[in-house]
This record gives structure tokens, sequence and C-alpha cells, in this order.
């Protein structure tokens, strides 16, 4: 086992073209079960990444990690570097943070408001009151997750009456009115069917000219059909990070190649 | 047995117990109303409580329970909402916690003539206040309190926790997200627990007895300053309530229509508690349908 956890290759990246690092990061839930082993990762600029791996191999605690949404639940020992700073140390305002890393969920979780009130509610609770300035965000930010043209003319009718692609757009819409650089998705598709699943790998194709996302996906066709890098997690450590095109079609890694080809997880 | 017989014999047995539950609430509600709703009037509504003579009313009583439901739900509510978000929202899983949490439950089982007694040593007799309607507040905010704080408690869990994180990925703070998201979702179960236990408040006899008292003071509805003592909003001046008054007339009250009495103003309780109910209700679904833009 102690030689399957072996890494076979990290990637790296010209510090020039860096948005997120993280450098030995680990994370312990309740202080003992270790779920996450030094974990460094480089993402560039305007890319989307998709962390793969079986179920428990600590890509989603990895990718919780990155916006300070483990605080409450584990212990996350290592550095998060972001515009020149450590994020993981304490004195971090992480609420400030998450407006810059934003993320989205597993299951579509739209609030039980409105779809306007969806995407500004959070910008309306830190303080931002002009209703035109509010007005314009809502339509850029939905028409930045191409839903504008589905919702329009129904802004103020609940966002629970939508379809689950929909709403999971939505969602989208509304991490983005904060106005993030960076973007989580927490495996954003498998909740969807595969006409909501393709829109919404569109939406994130067109998105990448302007963020940087970072993806959780048990989908490996997902993985390779949007992603420019791969990561591959196994039993809490990064076997393997390349590439899309290299990681699929040339693994280094014998672990590797057996996920990807379906001989586990 | 086969699968598909088990299925219908277990689907029938459910029938009939619900039937029975069915039953015993209709039969209980239906006697009330049949042998109560004859005999109210708009005299015995309007006219005062007669001591002696047959022909009394319940004006007084029925303020009197309003206004104790009232105040016991002003005094209580933001207490019992405090204390259920901090208990599914920021307490740490731990003894501290459980040991509270069986606190709330063992106290909201407590015997209602026990809060009375208490009540009565507390607050009629150690603070002076005497038999009022503030010491009857008083003592039901304490047999309301654990019964509210647990049901308000349930309701803000059943939340979905992907609600809170939806909040607190877009940069919200923990009390922002329980404010204006959290909050707002649990609004129907909260409201379910206000309205349990309204009702239980409206009911509720034991409790006042020694701390409302059993008798009237003279009221004037003109007079509405709540110092002044004739005043019906006067929190000093001992009340009587309708379930107190049902009590008293069937033990100690000498009037010759005791049974009719007691048989209309049971049915005023329940008709006041159903408009309650339904009330609350439509108020708690159109406050949630602005809040969540439901239509």
């Amino acid at each position: 086992m102690q030689q399957e956890l072996k890494q076979s290759y990290v990637k790296t990246f010209a510090k020039d073209d860096l948005e997120l690092s993280t450098k030995d990061l680990s994370v312990l839930y309740g202080g003992k079960v270790q779920k996450l082993f030094d974990a460094s990762l480089q993402f560039k600029k305007n890319t989307i990444t998709a962390l793969i791996g079986a179920s428990g191999s600590g890509k989603s605690t990895f990718l919780r990690s990155l916006n300070r949404m483990n605080d409450r639940v584990a212990t996350v020992n290592g550095e998060i570097w972001f515009h020149g700073l450590d994020v993981n140390k304490p004195n971090i305002n992480v609420y400030e943070l998450r407006k810059n890393i934003g993320m989205v969920f597993q299951r579509p979780n739209p609030f039980p408001k409105s779809i306007r009130e969806n995407i500004v509610y959070a910008l309306k609770a830190d303080g931002q009151t002009n209703k035109n300035e509010l007005d314009k965000i809502v339509e850029e930010s939905l028409r930045a997750a191409a839903l504008w043209d589905e919702v329009k003319d129904k802004l103020d009718k609940s966002a629970l009456a939508l379809s689950g692609g929909q709403q999971q757009r939505l969602c989208i819409a509304r991490a983005l009115a904060v106005k993030p650089e960076v973007l989580l998705l927490d495996e954003p598709a498998s909740a969807l069917d595969p006409v909501s699943t393709s829109k919404l790998e569109d939406t994130l194709k067109q998105l990448r000219s302007k963020y940087t996302m970072i993806m959780v996906t048990h989908n490996m066709q997902q993985a390779s059909r949007i992603s420019d890098y791969t990561a591959f997690f196994h039993l809490g450590h990064v076997i393997e990070y390349n590439s899309t095109a290299d990681i699929f079609t040339n693994p280094k890694g014998k672990i590797t190649e057996e996920y990807i080809q379906g001989s586990f997880g | 047995m086969d699968a598909k017989k088990k299925d219908k014999l277990a689907t029938a047995v459910i029938y009939i117990l619900v039937g029975i539950v069915v039953l015993i609430l209709a039969g209980i509600l239906g006697n009330i109303l049949i042998t109560g709703v004859p005999h109210l009037s708009w005299h015995f509504l309007s006219s005062e409580a007669s001591s002696y003579q047959a022909g009394g009313g319940v004006r007084d009583q029925l303020f009197n329970s309003l206004y104790l439901l009232v105040l016991t739900t002003i005094i209580s509510l933001p207490i019992a909402l405090g204390a259920a978000i901090y208990l599914a929202e920021y307490a740490k899983d731990n003894w501290i916690t459980n040991l509270i949490r069986t606190t709330i439950q063992i106290l909201s089982s407590l015997p209602s003539i026990v809060v009375g007694l208490f009540g009565y040593l507390l607050f009629v007799v150690q603070f002076g206040l005497g038999f009022s309607i503030i010491s009857g507040a008083l003592a039901l905010t304490f047999f309301n309190l654990p019964i509210l704080t647990s049901n308000i408690e349930e309701a803000i869990k059943g939340v979905p926790q992907d609600q809170r994180e939806a909040g607190l990925a877009l940069g919200l703070s923990n009390w922002k997200t329980i404010r204006g998201i959290v909050l707002p979702a649990a609004l129907p179960g909260i409201l379910t627990g206000i309205i349990l236990s309204a009702g239980r408040i409206f009911g509720e006899a034991a409790a006042l007895i020694y701390t409302a008292g059993q008798s009237g003071s003279t009221i004037n509805y003109a007079d509405w300053n709540p110092f002044s003592p004739t005043s019906p909003l006067n929190v000093m001046r001992p009340a009587e309530t309708l379930a107190v008054h049902i009590w008293k007339v069937n033990t100690e009250g000498i009037i010759p229509d005791a049974t009719i009495v007691s048989a209309a103003t049971s049915a005023l309780l329940v008709i006041v508690v159903i408009v309650f109910n339904l009330g609350a209700r439509y108020l708690g679904n159109k406050l949630y349908r602005k809040l969540t833009a439901a239509k």
C-alpha cells in the first residue's frame, strides 16, 4: 500500500501564473482522523482544474479547506497562498476571503427567496443598497451564469420554482455576484440530468476567461471535457497532477492509470 | 402470510389507529361545541361574570385570557428564540449542552400545578407582586419556555445544512446567515411552535389559580392607561381567565347555571384557540411567502 501512495508527478507553474497554491496542506477531523496528507498543489490563473479520485480520497476535503469552510469541523494545517498571503493563518478575515474564493455545492442550494434576492442578499447584507447598482449586478451575474434569458421575466419569483439545472446555475450566479476571483465547485453536476450538465459545463467553460475554477468531480468524461489540469487524489494523498491531456492519455503513475481506466473507485 | 397480505393488514391497522384518534378528537370537540355553542350569545360575551345569580357572562375572563396570552408570548418568545438559536447553532456537542437539553425536556413535562405553586411562592409572595396578571404571565412563561424552546430549536435544526453553507460561502458571517437565511426558512416551524404553546397557555388553569388569582377586579374598558388601577391593561390587578373560570364555577361556584356557564365557556375557549390557530397560520404563511417570494 505504501508504494501505491507514492507521488508520481506534480505539475508546477511559474510564479506569475499562479492564482492559488497550497503547501503541505493536511486535514484532521476530530483531532485524530487524518483525511488529507501534505497536499501541495498550484492552480494557474484562468484555468479549470479538476480534482478526481475515489470517494474518501480527500479531494472534497481539500477543496473545502481552500475557502476555510472546514474551519469549524476540522483542523487544517499547512499553507494556502492567495494574493501573497497565507490565508490559512488564524488572523485572516475568512468572510472577506470567501468573497474572493466563491463556492458552489454538490446539490443546488438556492435560498428560499426570490431569484433576485438570492443574488443580492449577500451584497445587501454587506451594506450595498443602491438599487440600480444591484439590478446591474443581478443581470451581469445571471448573464455570466447563462441563466438571464431563462429567468429575466421572473426575477421576483421563488428560486425554488426553477429546475435543478437552473438552480445550480443560479447558485453560480449568486457566487459570481460577490465578485470572486476563484470559484470552487464541489461536484456541481452530480445532481443534474445530462442536458442540464452539458449546459452547466458550457457555462463553466465560458467563465474560464474571467475566473480560476477548481472542481471536484466523479465524472471522468466531465473532467476530460472541460478541465485544463487534473489532480488525482488517493487515500488523502495527491498522487499525480498534470495537464488533463497528459493525465488521461499518458498517466505517469500506475494507480492513476488504474483509476482512470475504471479499475476501482 | 405473503408480503401483500401483510402489507394490507398493516395498512388496515394504521387506518384503524388513525380512526381512533380522529374519533376521540371529534367526540371531544363535538361534545364541547354542541353543548356549549347554543349558550353563547352577545350577552354572554359582553357582560361581567355573576357571583350568585344566573345569567353572568365572561367578558373580563375572555379579555384576561387574551391579555395573558399576549403578555406571556411577549416575554417568553425572545428568550426562547435566543435559547433555541444558541442550542441549534452555537452550542458545542458536549455534556454541558446535553445537560441543558435534558433539563429543558424535564422542565417541559413539569406539572403545571407545580409551576403554579412555585410561581405563587416566588412572584406572588417573595417578589410581592400579589395575585396579578404579571405574576400569572411570569408563571406561564416558566411553564411555556421549555416547550417553546424545544419546538423552535427543532424548527431551526430542520433547516438543511446546505443553506448555512451557502450563506457562509458567500462571505456572510455566522450571525447574518442565521438571521437572514436560517430563521426565515425556519419560520413555519417556529410558528407552529408558537401556536402549540399558545394553545397550552390559553387553556392553562392550574398554573394561574395561585398566581393570577381567581377573582376579578372592577375593570373599566374606557380606561386604557396601563397604570390606572381599573384599566384592563393594568398588570398588577388580579385576573381570572376562561380556564380558571371553568374550574371555579365547577368547584366553588354557587351560581345556579354553573353547567351552562362552564359549557359555554369551554366552547368559547376552544373556538378562540381555533381562531387563533388559523389566524396565526394565515399571517405566518403570508409572512413566509413575503420572505421567500413563493407565490
